[in-house]
């Protein structure tokens, strides 16, 4: 069965028609053609899927898209402005957080939420809020520094 | 030098960091049809019937293919591999048939109405039981299978290869020894784990040609297998792989591509999407293979090993195809970093109705270093010897030989030792955090020499543009370990042209050229040497034109930042763009044309070893070296072990990219600690029970240790700019070296990995009980073959 929700996507105001098993996570790939969230597993446990819904990380591929009804996603698609690309991108490729890349947007998109919680989160907080997205390529250190390089910064504000 | 040896960023970070990047299951093209599988419930069963009738009513569902219509069986070194079980299905998740549906829903609905008759016969899940002269046999018609020359499988029996090495004489090394050692160690199964489960897209026009996209490592080897496979000519054949999203060896070769071509055969001009679940990867893609390993050691009382004789027995799972060459590879590591006069060494890959073994990360040199650097441990104990020390002792070393009897020419093993012992403080004492906690510190060394057949080769071409940019075309395929920035560092070292002008395109069998795999951590210096000798040739031609334009012999010359200048009148110069597409002659002629610079390479002088002695001069193109300390804490309330620091110091030739090559160690000590405390792909009676990432833990960044990386750069002669690889051998001694931490802690020697925090701590329990030290494997056969 069909639903009708309105919802704001990588801030634009959407009206959109989904089934009511669909997860978020294939409504964003398959209707939107954002596919820089990822399925890694499915069942909640990789993060390679995590998006910001209100500002929150959730794993996309356990919420039904029929939730998002009124709140607010930002995928990763929607993290850059143009060619602008926010300070954790940077700072992802200036450290050499990422390999393979596919658990990269999950990964920024866990470490955007922790830092509009906390800009000035320590190591401990930054491997906290990362221990949910599995990276298979780097050891985490480059992530945690990537990270802490963004925190340090606004340490300095 | 200007860009070798730099950390510049990754090319294709912001590709990778903005979710731009499509991954093979991130396409969507047009009538695109969904395929599911379905499998065998069954470890070992011959398939009696398949009613495919009531799939093929239910609407949406577009054709069903089952094993009877791809009955080529195909494979790297031995073709034994059925895309689909076509009598007989040989391991539980076996692909049985499939169908391709309008939706990926209908695809799933249609896998259930289909029904297969089977009857189950005797099912082998134990490696050494697969040895037993009663054992039931896998695969009867052995002998019938093509294999390349250097293999030996063994018909009649569940032997897919036996390697044999047999160096001095192993009776009179034991005879000398002041002393002789017996252990056994077991190393289950593993998988790789990639973030990206493996997908592919197959479609095939009306003209009959095939294009395949997959998530794989080695388009050029998936384009031959299928070729072979399918009988398709390969200049109709066309294999891409956009992006990896990870590989570690579970997207070398072919996996799920063959499943879904006979689909594609039948409904022309449709894209035919098939893509694993993770429950699939775990069993589907291939797993590292478990090994039982059998060492005795005879060593002198001044700490000189002066014989082995060993035993490694691998499950290869259903089909070895591939596995049969990790069993060669352990045979030529067969001691692993030491020099030992008399050695005596059986490599066994055999049949098992387990998932398909094949290349993990480190080839074979994981598993059998677990066993390898737990025995020197051991020895050096029973010796009173430092294990530090011990390792010098016998460490292969420039003058010395290895296994296979070759001369050691360039080895920088003992640099590495010290440097790995050095940064942890090995000898110093560290403070344990609280009660009922230990603090200790483990050792461990390793190698590794790209496995590979000895005439495999790579090709690069380079193509330059009028306003100085830089085309750089290979097949190296950049699966994160960072080989396109790498490649193009080289390309602009050779050119001396700025990274940032250059472009690399990979992974397009239709235009990109030939590369063998990339696997065996040969791309640095397999398809680097490519690309070197590729601008050689563009800056040959530069040279050529510029000598014409400048008045100067090529001789006196050079390229630098864009131009070719006069080396003693560098304002004498041209822009390497004004050559580009030839020289234009002041009244208006032309000379030339565009520059295209071409590159092939094979590794020199590798040749095979001898197929009774398994001996060769230089059998591999290289050796890398390396060693790794590690400092852990043990809660010996719960067994739990947590890893505190690691040191690893690897002899990679030349640094290309630092912060790349930090990232290589980084993450090999990561997934290999993994490995070390908990991963472990259980199998009861064949069936997998942990195929979730619910059941399947693999390290987060809560176990992630602090990591300090020393290279040693003790140049490749053949390499390029000296380079070697070292992707691989980085993740061969954090396992064992974590064993021997515990070792030092509390005097247990555990034999089987995972050390599992139960293990451990029953470990413990039975040492202060009973007194035991030494937990050998946990089914502890002893095994012995003729």
């Amino acid at each position: 069965m069909k639903h009708k929700i309105s919802f704001i996507l990588n801030n634009e105001k959407i009206t959109h028609e989904v089934e009511s098993n669909k997860t978020l996570l294939s409504v964003l790939r398959e209707d939107f053609d954002f596919t820089g969230a990822k399925e890694g597993c499915g069942m909640g446990e990789c993060g390679a899927c995590t998006v910001l819904v209100n500002g929150q990380p959730i794993n996309s591929c356990m919420m039904l898209a029929v939730d998002i009804e009124g709140k607010e996603v930002l995928t990763i698609e929607g993290l850059s402005r143009g060619d602008v690309l926010d300070d954790l991108q940077i700072s992802f490729i200036e450290n050499g957080a990422l390999q393979c890349g596919y658990c990269t947007p999950g990964m920024i998109m866990s470490a955007k939420a922790l830092l509009n919680e906390n800009p000035t989160p320590t190591e401990e907080d930054v491997k906290h809020a990362i221990s949910g997205n599995l990276c298979r390529c780097t050891g985490y250190q480059k992530i945690v520094k990537a990270i802490m390089v963004v925190a340090d910064k606004n340490n300095n504000q | 030098m200007k860009y070798v040896g730099k950390s510049i960023d990754r090319v294709d970070g912001v590709k990778k960091v903005t979710g731009d990047l499509k991954y093979v299951d991130d396409l969507k093209l047009s009538k695109m049809l969904y395929a599911a599988v379905k499998r065998s419930p069954h470890a070992h069963a011959l398939i009696k019937n398949i009613d495919v009738s009531k799939a093929l009513e239910l609407e949406g569902v577009k054709a069903i293919k089952t094993g009877k219509d791809v009955p080529q069986r195909a494979g790297l070194y031995l073709e034994d591999k059925y895309f689909m079980a076509v009598d007989r299905a040989r391991y539980i998740g076996e692909a049985v048939a499939v169908v391709a549906a309008i939706t990926q829903e209908i695809a799933f609905e249609a896998v259930k109405l289909i029904e297969v008759e089977y009857e189950v016969i005797p099912a082998v899940t134990n490696a050494l039981d697969a040895l037993k002269a009663d054992a039931p046999l896998i695969h009867p018609q052995l002998e019938e299978y093509y294999h390349a020359s250097i293999f030996h499988p063994v018909p009649g029996t569940n032997i897919s290869n036996h390697y044999k090495l047999r160096k001095g004489n192993i009776e009179k090394g034991f005879e000398e020894a002041d002393f002789v050692y017996e252990y056994n160690f077991y190393v289950p199964h593993v998988q790789h784990v990639p973030i990206e489960n493996h997908s592919a897209i197959a479609q095939m026009d009306r003209d009959g040609s095939l294009t395949v996209w997959a998530s794989c490592q080695s388009p050029y080897a998936v384009r031959q297998a299928l070729s072979v496979a399918f009988n398709i000519p390969l200049n109709k054949l066309r294999v891409l792989s956009p992006a990896v999203g990870g590989g570690f060896g579970s997207k070398a070769g072919t996996t799920l591509e063959g499943v879904i071509i006979p689909l594609a055969m039948e409904l022309r001009g449709h894209p035919i999407k098939l893509t694993f679940s993770r429950e699939d990867e775990f069993v589907n893609a291939f797993v590292r293979q478990g090994l039982h390993s059998k060492f005795k050691t005879g060593v002198n009382k001044n700490g000189k090993i002066i014989a082995i004789k060993n035993q490694y027995v691998w499950d290869g799972g259903a089909f070895n195809e591939y596995g049969v060459n990790i069993s060669k590879a352990a045979g030529f590591a067969a001691v692993g970093p030491y020099d030992v006069e008399h050695i005596w060494a059986d490599s066994y890959c055999v049949y098992t109705n387990h998932p398909v073994g094949g290349p993990y990360r480190g080839f074979g040199m994981s598993e059998i270093h677990y066993g390898i650097e737990q025995n020197m441990d051991i020895i050096a104990d029973k010796l009173g010897i430092d294990p530090v020390e011990f390792r010098r002792i016998n460490a292969q070393k420039e003058g010395g030989r290895t296994a296979t009897d070759s001369y050691i020419t360039n080895c920088g093993f003992l640099e590495c030792i010290d440097n790995a012992a050095d940064a942890i403080d090995f000898n110093k004492v560290e403070t344990p955090s609280g009660k009922y906690k230990l603090r200790g510190k483990g050792f461990a060394g390793g190698m590794k020499a790209p496995s590979m057949p000895t005439n495999v080769a790579s090709s690069a071409i380079v193509r330059l543009n009028e306003d100085g940019t830089v085309y750089l075309m290979s097949s190296a395929q950049d699966i994160g370990q960072g080989s396109d920035t790498v490649l193009i560092q080289m390309a602009a070292e050779t050119l001396s042209i700025n990274p940032d002008k250059f472009t690399i395109k990979t992974g397009d069998t239709d235009h990109t050229p030939y590369e063998w795999q990339t696997v065996a951590s040969r791309i640095t210096y397999c398809a680097g040497n490519a690309v070197v000798k590729a601008c050689e040739d563009a800056k040959g031609q530069l040279l050529d034109l510029a000598s014409i334009k400048l008045g100067f012999h090529k001789d006196d010359l050079m390229l630098e930042d864009g131009y070719v200048k006069a080396k003693f009148y560098p304002e004498k110069k041209v822009a390497i763009g004004d050559l580009a597409l030839g020289l234009t002659m002041p009244d208006g002629s032309g000379v030339h044309g565009p520059i295209i610079g071409r590159g092939s390479f094979i590794p020199p002088n590798t040749m095979n070893f001898d197929l009774e002695t398994g001996l060769g001069v230089n059998p591999v193109a290289f050796w890398t070296y390396g060693a790794q300390g590690v400092d852990i804490e043990l809660d010996t309330d719960t067994g739990e072990i947590k890893v505190l620091r690691v040191s690893s110091s690897f002899d990679v030739g030349q640094v290309v990219n630092p912060i790349l090559l930090e990232g290589q160690l980084e993450g090999a000590i990561v997934q290999s600690l993994g490995t070390a405390l908990f991963e472990e792909l259980m199998l009861k009676d064949g069936k997998p029970v942990n195929n979730s990432f619910v059941d399947y833990k693999i390290p987060t960044a809560d176990d992630m240790p602090e990591m300090i990386i020393i290279p040693v750069e003790n140049p490749e002669k053949t390499g390029p700019y000296g380079a070697r690889g070292v992707a691989e051998p980085a993740m061969i001694p954090t396992a064992p070296a974590i064993a021997n931490a515990i070792y030092s802690m509390t005097g247990v020697r555990i034999a089987t990995m995972p050390l599992t925090p139960e293990r451990v701590k029953k470990a413990l329990k039975e040492n202060k009980e009973t007194g035991r030290t030494y937990f050998g494997v946990d089914s502890d056969y002893e095994f012995h073959i003729k």
